[in-house]
């Protein structure tokens, strides 16, 4: 184990390492600790410039009470979960399918169509932003959930087609020949052997993309517009611009905002840092 | 079975039956790869196509737009006769200074993880919080910045007075705010390298650890020579997602300065946005054209990733 493991040393130095260890975490998280003590502040503190003092009185159910039932944070929260939601069903079901197709079989192409996955899903946003703004226009799906889901399941297919066909390339090959040497169809190979040893594999897209796509901000800008399909992500700066310099009802709701993906990760830590670690060890 | 197969003419059933292991990855591809085609692939020609046009964006390219060739590349780049896109230049300086500063989340990241790699009562929930930054939206991850960077009342420059440093205005100063939404996105990318190097510290072979350590190894030398080396698919993969993150790096920038003071933190990403999208733009065929830099600068990194998995694939055949 590098490096040399503390117990291995002198009580003082581990001792203090396990002191440090609070103070380093408090100095990483700073920025989003003041957040959270704005976020419990009364909007007097702000115009009295307390602004780091300690709080003259405790707002919390306020500030938050505040956000949720008088604000559109709501409406926009809900958005995001239509939105991403059924993007994570989509994209898991299409890359379940190309990973399959991809990792069990051998055919020309085969690692081409592949590679054309892992590029497409490297490629900058703003070369696709307006050739899918005009194909979702078209389609009558500006300004819908459907338009985001769409383009999201297609963009995400990339991402997750690569992390679905390496899972299935280290799946044990000889089951598959096993169920052909008996005769099963193809599909059913997929159906009843593969897709149900892909459970971990399955689990660990699911977070990620869940995450990815209820933080994208950029396509929900160029994709949909106001309250009815906006994401959160989008919405927060609506809401911030209707509460302009009301910092304990900003850090209120970015907090909202941000508190979904961030259950997602501690709920399901151990597939989320599996999906995205993937290939970090050989 | 016997039913059902009576309506179909057996010659064709015996086909596919023949043709099943070759068909059937075809049918499994077609609906992911058709969307992908539809959504990703076909979009960067057209994107390449409208760089050759004067488009305001209303109506069709073919019919409102006026096709100019090269005129808008060289508009970007001052060629033939026409001055040089000054915020071009500008936003193009500063996604390479974005490009190399985000490299050092690569080295931070490992920094953290040998710092938590210890196994101290707790320290999983340590690791979970100091990988928290990476799970949060890169919207929050822009306000709570641009709170925390906030002219005399914000936290740093209460921190800073205490060490008796006059008030800055980070992201209102037109030569460090591009520093310093840099280091906002820093926050997140470094987490996200943490967690790969904390991955891969914990597959160190123990025995190669062991043995250099009874060679004398140890410190800087038994990091540089046995351990990073193991860790090549991990500092592989941190590089592949920094440099895509660098190069990406849009959010922030819209959230923190809007581009602003006077342009300075304008990214290609960005500026091909105002130059299209907002009330400033309109101008698509020449924002596409920005794309298409923006593009083929990421293509140089995308070769170099495609090559070295393949290299890989080959290694596993």
């Amino acid at each position: 184990m590098f490096p040399t493991p503390i117990e291995k040393s002198s009580r003082a130095v581990q001792i203090s390492y396990q002191a440090f260890l609070p103070f380093a975490l408090i100095v990483w998280l700073l920025p989003l600790i003041a957040v959270m003590i704005f976020s419990i502040r009364p909007a007097v503190d702000f115009t009295n410039g307390n602004y780091w003092g300690w709080p003259s009185s405790f707002e919390g159910f306020t500030n938050y009470g505040k956000v949720f039932f008088e604000s559109a944070m709501p409406r926009y929260l809900m958005n995001s979960v239509l939105i991403t939601v059924p993007t994570v069903i989509g994209t898991v079901a299409l890359a379940c399918m190309t990973g399959f197709a991809l990792g069990v079989y051998k055919f020309k192409g085969n690692l081409l169509i592949f590679f054309m996955f892992i590029a497409g899903n490297f490629v900058p946003f703003q070369i696709l932003m307006v050739p899918v703004r005009d194909l979702t226009v078209e389609m009558g799906l500006y300004n819908t959930k459907t338009g985001l889901v769409l383009f999201h399941i297609a963009f995400q297919t990339g991402f997750a087609t690569l992390f679905m066909r390496n899972f299935i390339r280290a799946l044990p090959f000889p089951l598959i020949e096993a169920a052909r040497v008996e005769g099963v169809a193809e599909w059913r190979i997929f159906w009843y052997v593969v897709l149900p040893l892909m459970k971990p594999a399955i689990a660990a897209m699911a977070v990620l993309i869940f995450t990815f796509i209820w933080n994208d901000y950029f396509w929900a800008v160029v994709l949909t517009q106001g309250p009815e399909s906006q994401p959160v992500t989008a919405g927060i700066t609506s809401f911030n611009a209707q509460y302009r310099a009301a910092y304990h009802l900003m850090s209120a709701g970015s907090i909202v905002a941000a508190l979904p993906p961030v259950a997602m990760f501690f709920l399901m830590q151990k597939h989320f840092i599996a999906g995205l670690t993937l290939g970090a060890v050989k | 079975m016997t039913a059902s197969s009576d309506s179909h003419s057996p010659a064709q059933r015996g086909w596919y039956k023949r043709n099943e292991i070759a068909i059937t990855p075809w049918l499994f591809l077609a609906p992911g790869v058709i969307f992908f085609f539809i959504y990703v692939v076909a979009p960067i020609w057209q994107s390449f196509g409208l760089s050759l046009y004067d488009w305001n964006g209303l109506g069709d390219v073919q019919t409102n737009g006026e096709y100019v060739g090269l005129e808008n590349y060289n508009k970007l780049f001052g060629l033939n006769g026409e001055r040089a896109d000054r915020n071009f230049g500008i936003s193009l300086s500063n996604n390479f200074k974005w490009l190399a500063l985000y490299l050092l989340a690569i080295p931070g990241g490992l920094f953290i993880a040998l710092f938590l790699n210890q196994t101290v009562p707790g320290i999983r929930l340590y690791k979970s919080l100091f990988f928290f930054p990476f799970v949060i939206s890169q919207v929050v991850v822009g306000l709570v910045f641009s709170w925390f960077y906030l002219p005399n009342v914000g936290l740093l420059n209460v921190i800073i007075g205490w060490f008796g440093m006059e008030s800055t205005n980070i992201l209102g100063d037109r030569t460090w705010a591009t520093y310093g939404i840099i280091a906002a996105g820093l926050w997140p990318q470094t987490a996200y390298c943490m967690i790969l190097y904390l991955t891969g510290l914990n597959a160190v072979d123990p025995e190669q650890v062991e043995a250099a350590r009874l060679d004398g190894a140890k410190g800087w030398k038994m990091l540089w020579y046995v351990i990073i080396p193991q860790l090549k698919p991990a500092t592989f993969i941190a590089f592949v997602v920094t440099v895509i993150g660098a190069l990406r790096s849009f959010d922030l920038v819209s959230i923190m300065t809007g581009g602003g003071p006077f342009g300075s933190t304008r990214v290609l990403s960005y500026y091909v946005f105002e130059k299209s999208l907002s009330e400033r733009g309109l101008q698509y065929g020449y924002a596409a054209a920005i794309a298409v830099v923006l593009f083929l600068i990421m293509l140089v990194f995308i070769s170099y990733f495609l090559w070295a998995m393949y290299q890989d694939e080959k290694g596993a055949r």
